[in-house]
């Protein structure tokens, strides 16, 4: 304990580390949750709706594209801030975890579903007529065809999306919704607690190196079957 | 029966119609093994997906059996397609799953869900292919011939009447096309499954079609019997795909017989006449003579048939001719 005191003289409640940490993994579960429950079927959307595709449907695309669009070129930081009257209609709060979770939902989920849309692509156009010419279902295609031969890219758009996230809830400090990013903003930044930052940092890098790690464990054994 | 009936087929591409298939009709018989031979580009892939609807022709209508496909409504024409089973130059299994889940699939999407059951049929299909020892293997650990038989289990398992084979063979060695051939001519046999192949490879069709026909640029130039197209071609673009199969045939047309004197003559040989020695008895009782210039002997699916060129000299050359023709064999007289 002197050890910790002597290199890190600032930091008097290691407790609070603790529950930021936590709140940052819950925030970044809950919205990881969300994020791929809404992403996964927009980018299988986007997917069949493509030119080309099993549905065409320009108009379709055309505007579920611009809205995804615009939601990724809206920095994060501004997409918080004008979603607040959103985030309180949706949860009852703009703070803390649960007023956290939708804008990083909104923020991420249309990030997502560009990566699976990107990933479908990839399955072999071959085997998708194979199964049209078993007689499947467009369902059945999606279901046991799209989504099993693509599950090696979309574990991987997953863990670029888990990691995005991370960053996400840090910037969702500036704006009080707690976590690792809230900690190392009020006292590393506006009361010059520089442990505080350096502490929070090298906490959020193991976060994102177990994320890739995982995820690449993942992708790994479903790719190259 | 498969019927085509004044079928067209053009692409839409940037506002202009291009033509991929000029209007034509054809019959293909039930249980006969169908070729359609044609160079990239003539239209075969266009043609064989009009049969289960991959592609939709422009006009015209596709019968197979009483059923009039063109007019089916998404739901039955789903429920026709898992009646004709289709494999692919690319084999086009699921990466994702393992040998016998692939096979397994037709079955599932077809709705059957007892386990028993789609393991019995799973390793009886196995079985047939030669891959028993395969079947919880992924399509990424098998050879080319073995991810060829695995397709073909798995177009037969919903007991198709039809199996179409799309450039089946055309990633794979020739000791594997030999192999893969010769299990679709025992499907054939054994099930009387109505086989429809395309292939840019005479040799295909020789081995295993009953009758061929030849696309060239969206129009099918020549039909019929394989040995009657494949002796006696009379289109261009089918004598360019029998003289691939038959490359020594193709060079001694040419130049190199310049200098040998007499006329020179290809006899064909069908069937129980390649094995009888018509040509000896003839030019003993008519007094010619004859150089051997090329000749082969080989098979068309089961039908024995032999070529020979010769250059052939004497006062009895007609007497001979029309001998060897009353001895059931079939003379042309090349010109030099």
């Amino acid at each position: 304990m002197n050890m910790l005191q002597k290199l890190f003289p600032n930091i008097d409640d290691w407790g609070e580390i603790g529950r930021a940490c936590i709140d940052t993994l819950l925030m970044l579960g809950g919205s990881l949750v969300l994020t791929i429950l809404i992403g996964l079927p927009l980018g299988v959307l986007l997917y069949l709706t493509g030119k080309g595709q099993l549905r065409p449907m320009p108009k379709l695309y055309a505007i579920t594209s611009l809205l995804v669009n615009i939601l990724r070129s809206v920095p994060f930081i501004i997409l918080m801030i004008v979603l607040m009257p959103v985030t309180y209609f949706l949860v009852g709060t703009k703070l803390g975890i649960r007023g956290a979770i939708p804008p990083l939902v909104i923020g991420a989920a249309p990030f997502f579903a560009r990566l699976v849309e990107t990933a479908l692509r990839e399955v072999q156009q071959g085997v998708i007529e194979a199964s049209q010419a078993m007689g499947a279902s467009l369902w059945q295609i999606v279901r046991h065809v799209l989504l099993p031969e693509a599950r090696g890219g979309i574990f991987a758009s997953i863990t670029v999306t888990a990691i995005a996230l991370v960053g996400y809830t840090a910037m969702g400090g500036a704006i009080g919704s707690g976590g690792l990013g809230d900690l190392a903003y009020r006292y590393g930044y506006l009361s010059y607690k520089s442990d505080y930052m350096l502490v929070t940092v090298a906490l959020l890098i193991v976060l994102v190196q177990l994320l890739q790690m995982l995820g690449d464990r993942i992708v790994t054994r479903y790719k190259q079957r | 029966m498969i019927r085509f009936v004044d079928v067209h087929k053009s692409y839409r591409v940037d506002g202009r119609d291009i033509p991929a298939l000029q209007p034509f009709s054809l019959d293909i018989a039930d249980g006969e093994v169908f070729g359609i031979i044609g160079l990239s580009g003539a239209g075969k892939s266009t043609l064989i997906r009009l049969i289960n609807l991959l592609e939709r022709p422009s006009g015209g209508a596709i019968f197979v059996g009483d059923t009039e496909m063109t007019a089916l409504a998404e739901l039955a024409l789903r429920a026709q397609r898992r009646r004709i089973g289709m494999i692919f130059q690319h084999f086009n299994l699921l990466a994702s799953q393992t040998v016998a889940d692939n096979v397994a699939f037709p079955m599932r999407l077809a709705g059957e869900r007892d386990a028993a059951v789609l393991r019995a049929r799973v390793d009886e299909l196995l079985a047939r292919v030669g891959l028993t020892a395969h079947a919880d293997k992924y399509p990424s650990q098998l050879s080319g011939g073995q991810k060829q038989r695995v397709g073909i289990a798995r177009a037969l398992a919903n007991r198709p009447s039809i199996l179409l084979c799309d450039e089946a063979t055309s990633a794979l060695d020739p000791q594997t096309t030999a192999s893969v051939l010769e299990l679709l001519a025992e499907i054939n046999r054994e099930l009387k499954l109505t086989i429809v192949l395309i292939t840019h490879e005479m040799d295909v069709v020789r081995r295993v079609c009953d009758r061929v026909a030849v696309l060239d640029a969206g129009v099918i130039v020549e039909r019929g019997a394989v040995a009657d197209v494949f002796l006696h071609p009379q289109h261009a673009t089918t004598r360019r795909f029998v003289n691939e199969a038959l490359p020594e045939e193709a060079a001694s047309e040419l130049a190199p017989f310049a200098q040998v004197p007499g006329r020179i003559l290809r006899l064909s040989f069908r069937g129980d006449t390649t094995l009888t020695p018509a040509l000896g008895r003839v030019a003993r009782e008519t007094g010619i003579d004859f150089n051997i210039l090329a000749g082969r002997i080989d098979r068309i699916k089961d039908l024995p048939y032999g070529q020979l060129t010769l250059a052939m000299q004497g006062a009895g050359v007609d007497a001979a001719m029309a001998a060897l023709r009353e001895a059931g064999i079939e003379i042309e007289e090349l010109s030099r």
